[in-house]
C-alpha cells in the first residue's frame, strides 16, 4: 500500500506516499488501529505530505483514527497539511475539531513527548 | 471541445484519476494551485456520491476560455436512483445514507457556480464552474509571449 | 487600454496593389541605398531631439536593426518579426524614460525619409511614383501602427508588472524571530485581497517553519462579514499548518462588528496591541514570562 508505517519509541509514524484511494485510507485507519493496540502505542503521527487533496471522507477518516486511537490511549498528530490543502479544508467547513496539527514530524514529536508526559496544556 | 476530459466513474478507484486529471486541467487552464486544489476537491465529493449512491456514472471536464476569465466546467452524471429533494441536499448535514451530507454543500463553497438537475429513477448531474478572471496584464503577458 | 478588438494589431499587411516586380525594385532600392537611408534617418531623428536619453551609438544600432526590419515588412507584409523587435526594443528603453510621442515620432520620420527618397527617385514617371506611393503608404502606415501599438501595450504590461509588484510588497510577512512571524494588514481588505494574504501567510509558515503567527488588523478600519470569514479561516488554515495565530489590533468597533456580524471568533486569540501580541507569541514559543502588561484572552478553551 502507498503508506510506510514505522515504529519510533512509542509511536507509530504513518507516512502517506501518493494519493489514496477511499479502500486505502480506510485499510489506514484499521491497521492504524490494530497496531495501536499491538504495540501500546502512545501517539500516533500521520504525515500528509503526499496528499494535495483532503476531502471530507479523507478528513473523516483522519477524524476517526485520531478518535479511535484516542480510545485506546494513544494520541494523534497530523503533519504535512499543506496551504492550498488547509485553505480547501477550512474552506469546505469541515468539523476539524479532533484533528491535532503541527508543521512537521519533528514537530509532531516534540508535540506527543509533552503530551505522553503528562503536562498536556497547550495545543497545536 | 477538443481538450474536454471524460472520466468514467465505476469504483472508489477511479476517483484519483478524476481528482488528478481536474488538477491538471485547472493548471492548464492558469489556475493557482489553491484554486486548482479546491476544483480537485470538489471533483472527489461529486465523484464519490456516484460511486456510492449512483454505482456508476462519469465525469466530464470542460475548458471554457473567454475574453476576460477562464473556467472549469465539471459536470457529474449518472444514471442512478436520482435525488427527491435537490433543494434540500445543498444543506447542511442531508444525507440518506450513513453519510454526514457534507459532500454537496462542501462542493459548492469551493465552487463559483453549482447546479443539480436529477430525476428520480433517471440519474443525477451536479454542473460545476470555477472562474478564474484575466486581467489586463494577463493580457498583454499573452500577447507578448505570442509571437513567431 | 485594449486594442486587443481594435484590429490594428493583426500581424498580415493588407495585400499589397502593386506588381510584384515593381514591390522588387522598391525593396531593392531600399535595401541598396540602406547606408544612405539610414543615415539620413538619424540625422532627422537627432534634429528633432529625439532619443535624447540614448547614445549615438545605440540609436545607430536599433535604426539598423528597425531599418531592416521594416524593409522585411514591406516585402513579406509580415509585420510579426517586427512587432517582436519592435517589443524587446520597448522593453529595454521603456525604463530609460523614452516616451510614446518619441517612438512614433521616429517611426512617422522613417516613413517620411522613405517616402521623398521614392519621390526623389520617380518623380520623372508620376505615374509609377503614384502607384509606388499608393502601395507604399498603407503598408508604412501599418508598420508604423505596429510599432506604436507594441510600444504602448509593452509600457501598460511593464506599469501594470510594477502594480503588482508593489501590491505584494505592501503587505509582507514578517518574520520577528525564529518561529514567529508578524502580518501586518493595512488598508482595505476585501476579499480578493484577504484570500492572497492568506496564501501568502500559509506559505510563509511553510518555508519559515512558524510555529506562531500574529495578525495585526490596527491598520484596517472597517471589516465586513465576508473579510471577516476570511480572517477566521486564516486563523484555521494556519492551525491545520501547525501555527497559532493571535489576532492583535481589534478595534472594539470592529470587535463590535463581528459579534453583530455573529462572526464565530471563538477560535480566535486575540490581544489588545501588537506589543502585547508579540509577547503572547513569546511565551507560547517558550522565550520568556509572559510579561505584566500583556492580556491575553481565548475566547473559548
Ligand atoms: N449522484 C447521486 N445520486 C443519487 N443521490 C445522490 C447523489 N449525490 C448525492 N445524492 C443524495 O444527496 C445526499 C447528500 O449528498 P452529500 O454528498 O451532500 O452527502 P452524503 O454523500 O450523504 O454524505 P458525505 O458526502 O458527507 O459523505 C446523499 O445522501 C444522497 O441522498
Ligand atoms: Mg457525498
Amino acid at each position: 500500500m502507498s503508506v510506510a508505517i514505522l515504529r519510533e519509541r512509542d509511536y507509530l509514524i504513518a507516512s502517506i506516499q501518493s494519493d489514496l484511494t477511499d479502500a486505502e485510507v480506510l485499510e489506514l485507519r484499521d491497521t492504524l488501529s490494530e497496531r495501536v493496540g499491538r504495540y501500546r502505542a502512545r501517539g500516533i503521527v500521520v504525515d500528509v505530505t503526499a496528499l494535495d487533496v483532503i476531502d471530507s471522507f479523507v478528513a473523516r477518516s483522519l477524524g476517526s483514527i485520531a478518535v479511535t486511537a484516542r480510545l485506546r490511549g494513544a494520541e494523534t498528530v497530523i503533519v504535512g497539511i499543506q496551504p492550498d490543502v488547509a485553505i480547501a479544508m477550512v474552506q469546505f467547513d469541515l468539523d476539524l475539531e479532533p484533528l491535532r496539527t503541527a508543521l512537521d514530524l519533528d514537530e509532531a514529536l516534540t508535540l506527543l513527548d509533552r503530551r505522553t508526559q503528562g503536562d498536556g496544556e497547550d495545543g497545536g | 471541445m477538443e481538450d474536454e476530459v471524460r472520466i468514467p466513474i465505476t469504483s472508489d478507484a477511479d476517483l484519483v484519476p478524476a481528482r488528478a486529471e481536474g488538477r491538471a486541467l485547472a493548471n492548464s487552464l492558469g489556475f493557482s494551485r489553491t484554486d486548482a486544489t479546491l476544483i480537485a476537491t470538489a471533483i472527489s465529493e461529486v465523484a464519490r456520491n456516484i460511486v456510492v449512491h449512483a454505482g456508476c456514472g462519469e465525469i466530464l471536464m470542460r475548458p471554457q476560455r473567454e475574453h476576460d476569465r477562464y473556467g472549469l466546467v465539471i459536470i457529474a452524471r449518472d444514471a442512478g436512483p436520482g435525488i427527491r429533494e435537490t433543494e434540500a441536499v445543498l444543506e447542511r448535514g442531508y444525507t440518506s445514507r450513513a453519510g454526514l451530507g457534507l459532500g454537496l454543500p462542501g462542493a459548492r463553497r469551493l465552487m463559483d457556480e453549482f447546479h443539480i438537475v436529477s430525476e428520480l429513477g433517471k440519474g443525477t448531474t451536479v454542473t460545476m464552474t470555477k472562474w478564474r478572471f484575466r486581467d489586463e496584464l494577463e493580457r498583454l503577458r499573452d500577447k507578448r509571449h505570442r509571437r513567431g | 487600454m485594449d486594442f486587443e478588438n481594435s484590429g490594428v494589431a493583426q500581424p498580415r499587411l493588407p495585400a499589397p496593389a502593386i506588381e510584384t516586380s515593381l514591390l522588387h525594385e522598391l525593396i531593392a532600392y531600399l535595401r541598396e541605398n540602406r547606408t544612405n537611408l539610414r543615415e539620413q534617418w538619424v540625422r532627422r531623428i537627432t534634429d528633432t531631439r529625439l532619443l535624447r536619453v540614448m547614445t549615438p551609438e545605440e540609436i545607430f544600432s536599433e535604426v539598423t536593426a528597425v531599418y531592416e526590419n521594416y524593409v522585411d515588412a514591406l516585402e513579406t507584409g509580415s509585420v510579426e518579426t517586427l512587432q517582436a523587435y519592435a517589443r524587446d526594443l520597448s522593453e529595454r528603453i521603456i525604463p530609460r524614460g523614452v516616451e510614446t510621442h518619441e517612438v512614433l515620432g521616429i517611426v512617422l520620420l522613417l516613413r517620411d525619409v522613405l517616402a521623398r527618397a521614392l519621390f526623389v527617385k520617380y518623380q520623372h514617371d508620376t505615374d509609377l511614383l503614384t502607384r509606388i506611393l499608393d502601395a507604399y503608404e498603407p503598408a508604412a502606415n501599418r508598420i508604423a501602427v505596429t510599432v506604436g501599438v507594441s510600444f504602448v501595450e509593452e509600457r501598460e504590461r511593464v506599469i501594470r508588472e510594477q502594480q503588482e509588484a508593489i501590491r505584494e510588497l505592501s503587505t509582507p510577512v514578517l518574520q520577528v524571530r525564529e518561529r514567529l512571524l508578524i502580518l501586518p494588514i493595512i488598508g482595505v481588505l476585501d476579499s480578493p485581497r484577504a484570500r492572497q494574504l492568506t496564501e501568502q501567510l500559509l506559505s510563509a509558515i511553510q518555508s519559515n517553519r512558524a510555529k506562531v503567527v500574529v495578525i495585526d488588523i490596527t491598520g484596517v478600519a472597517t471589516i465586513d462579514v465576508t473579510v471577516a470569514n476570511h480572517l477566521v479561516q486564516a486563523v484555521e488554515a494556519s492551525r491545520l499548518m501547525g501555527a497559532s495565530a493571535i489576532i492583535t489590533g481589534l478595534s472594539s468597533k470592529i470587535a463590535q462588528t463581528l459579534v453583530d456580524l455573529g462572526v464565530d471568533l471563538s477560535m480566535m486569540k486575540t490581544v489588545g496591541d501588537l506589543q502585547g501580541g508579540l509577547e503572547e507569541a513569546e511565551r507560547v514559543l517558550g522565550y520568556r514570562p509572559m510579561a505584566k502588561g500583556a492580556s491575553a484572552s481565548e475566547a473559548a478553551g
